[in-house]
């Protein structure tokens, strides 16, 4: 057990493995491609006939819940829970927390928030100062749409690089040891850059300057190249985003290759389903890795694989207001070891 | 110097604009003349239904924007408007069908914050700055007219 | 022929409106605001009156049409009323529209919900 900063907002960990992820989405996540990598998918975006609101609510409450069944523990063994979601005031996840009754803590840093949980979940594991903590992160397209887009019947046009909000959730329960065959081995906490983008319709250009600068340190802190992970997942670039990193990655001396993609990119079939620049939100790289990612990690066809979630750091207040879309983005490596392997 | 407003901020800007998609224009601008010409169309058809009545021209066409609202609000609460929108773009939105939806999509959605500050308030969204700056307009020219031609 | 001129008018005004929504950074609401003042503005000089007698409801369906309606009901009012009118003539040729669109819009909110 143990956790070394290595270099600014950068840490090694020890000792802090995956006992259980759980991933739920909504009907047109369940059509996409991962469709067949969630636990469940939703019927419908309705939920009971409740609110939007309500139902991002649910979702993460079953995620949760789901997290929790499949690692064979029970509500008391879980001693933290953190995550977060989009709504304002985190509702969705301060209001579920009335139920599970675990402590809390309430994280935001927008699409960021699921690796932003993963991180400090693992700092705490690994300096000891907990055993089993639950992270989860959720959107809904809905709820969303309502609070930073337009009414859901007003007719209008999408640009072509506006991004999809998900509705999908991940639950991650992260344990001490190394119990289990996949492991969080390094964080890097993001910052805050902002080169002056103001579009929210293409918050793929606004994030991929943060995810470079995150990639960068986390690299340089681990002594690692993007070639020494068998893939690379920023959480919702989408394809402008992504070809965004990319330019900017060369400019760096950074390579890009088929190792890298996009949970964003790959939640959708893209142009079938009208997406534009591909899937958004917390639940995005959340409902991303804890489906598909990790079973690829989890069965030993990945040996490493480095997370960086990304987030707009923005509110409808200051788009009106005419100010640029700070964003964040916070990175996490992950490696496969074999069961009952030593941490050495 | 601000991050957001230094160099290295500006060149990304540069670069962004370089490598966005382009907008399918030509597409949009051909969707948007067949849709609106066909709204219109209906519209004149109504026109002409109720001038076939003895209304004249300008006394039918109160009704017809009365009867176009009407369809506006049907096909936006049985959710096909925004449909509509999302290929017709402008020339679904710019006709009086489109502001029909403008008022009540925002009020559908805002049915659970209540009927007064949900329903009652929301219903304006658009159609507020529409009413204040369209009545402001008027009666600006009105006046200006009134001030010339001693008649508006 | 008024059907033929409806729907290219009509059509052109939306094309006009497309442009300006996709080449500015105007939204929806930003562009319908800008025709209906442009439609205030050709109404007072005279000009949409004729774009209404050509093209019918390819004129007066489209928003710059509503801000027709309120200059020409203050043309109207002021006649009859005098400069009163410039307050009363633009909501009282309207009333009808707007009316509707509120009870309409009231109706549809209370019967519909809204849909994926």
């Amino acid at each position: 057990m143990g956790v070394t900063q290595i270099a600014l907002g950068s840490y090694r960990v020890m000792d802090v493995c995956i006992a259980a992820t759980a991933a739920i989405g909504g009907p047109k996540e369940g059509k996409g491609p991962l469709g067949p990598y969630f636990d469940e998918i939703w019927p419908s975006e309705d939920h009971k006939g409740t609110s939007f609101e309500q139902a991002e609510r649910a979702l993460i409450e079953d995620g949760m819940e789901l997290a929790v069944k499949k690692s064979g523990m029970s509500w008391e063994d879980i001693d933290l829970v953190m995550g977060g979601d989009l709504l304002d005031q985190i509702v969705s996840t301060n209001f579920a927390a009335r139920r599970h009754q675990r402590p809390l803590l309430g994280l935001f840093s927008a699409c960021a928030v699921f690796t932003q949980g993963l991180g400090l979940g693992a700092l705490l594991l690994a300096g000891n100062s907990a055993r089993s903590i639950l992270v989860a992160a959720v959107s809904h397209h809905m709820a969303a749409e309502r609070q930073f887009r337009f009414p859901i019947e007003l007719g209008y046009q999408r640009t072509p690089t506006a991004a999809w909000t998900a509705t999908a959730t991940g639950a991650v329960v992260l344990v001490s040891g190394t119990k289990h065959p996949t492991a969080i081995d390094a964080v890097t906490m993001g910052r805050v850059i902002d080169f002056g983008s103001k579009n929210p319709n293409d918050m793929g250009s606004a994030m991929a300057p943060a995810a470079l600068d995150t990639i960068q340190r986390h690299l340089e802190a681990t002594g690692t190249t993007l070639q020494d992970y068998d893939a690379v997942y920023t959480g919702d670039l989408g394809v402008m985003g992504t070809k965004m990193l990319t330019l900017l990655g060369k400019e760096h001396g950074l390579i890009f290759d088929y190792r890298f993609n996009d949970c964003g990119q790959i939640l959708y079939h893209l142009k079938e389903q009208d997406v534009h620049n591909g899937g958004s939100g917390p639940g995005c790289s959340a409902g991303v890795f804890s489906g598909y990612l990790h079973q690829r990690l989890e069965s030993g066809e990945w040996r490493r694989l480095l997370l960086i979630a990304t987030g707009a750091l923005f509110s409808p207040t200051t788009y009106q207001q005419g100010e640029s879309i700070p964003c964040i983005a916070h990175a996490v490596s992950l490696v496969y070891r074999d069961r009952g392997g030593s941490s050495s | 110097m601000h991050q957001e407003d230094s160099d290295q901020a500006k060149a990304y800007q540069q670069l962004v604009k370089k490598t966005q998609p382009k907008k399918p224009i030509l597409k949009n601008v051909v969707w948007a003349f067949l849709y609106g010409g066909m709204i219109c169309l209906v519209g004149q058809c109504i026109q002409t239904a109720f001038m076939a009545t003895g209304m004249t021209s300008q006394a039918a066409t109160s009704p017809t924007t009365v009867v176009l609202i009407g369809v506006g609000a049907l096909l936006t609460g049985l959710g096909w408007y925004d449909q509509i929108t999302k290929r017709g773009g402008m020339g679904a939105t710019l006709p009086i069908t489109g502001f029909a939806n403008a008022m009540v999509a925002p009020a559908m959605e805002f049915r659970r914050e209540g009927l007064v500050m949900g329903v009652g308030a929301k219903l304006f969204t658009v159609a507020g700055p529409v009413l204040v700056y369209g009545l402001s307009a008027a009666f600006v020219v009105g006046l200006v007219r009134y001030l010339v031609t001693g008649v508006a | 022929m008024t059907f033929v001129w409806a729907f290219i008018v009509g059509g052109l005004l939306c094309v006009i409106a497309q442009l300006v929504l996709d080449l500015t950074s105007f939204t929806p609401a930003h562009v319908l605001v800008l025709f209906v003042v442009l439609g205030a503005l050709f109404g007072g000089v005279g000009l949409y009156r004729h774009l209404v007698a050509f093209a019918g409801a390819g004129a007066t369906v489209p928003l710059p049409g509503f801000g027709y309606t309120l200059v020409e009901g203050i043309a109207a009012a002021v006649k009859t009323k005098g400069i009163l009118g410039l307050l009363t003539g633009g909501l009282t040729a309207a009333a009808g529209g707007i009316k509707a669109a509120v009870l309409f819009g009231l109706a549809a909110a209370l019967i519909f919900k809204p849909k994926a």
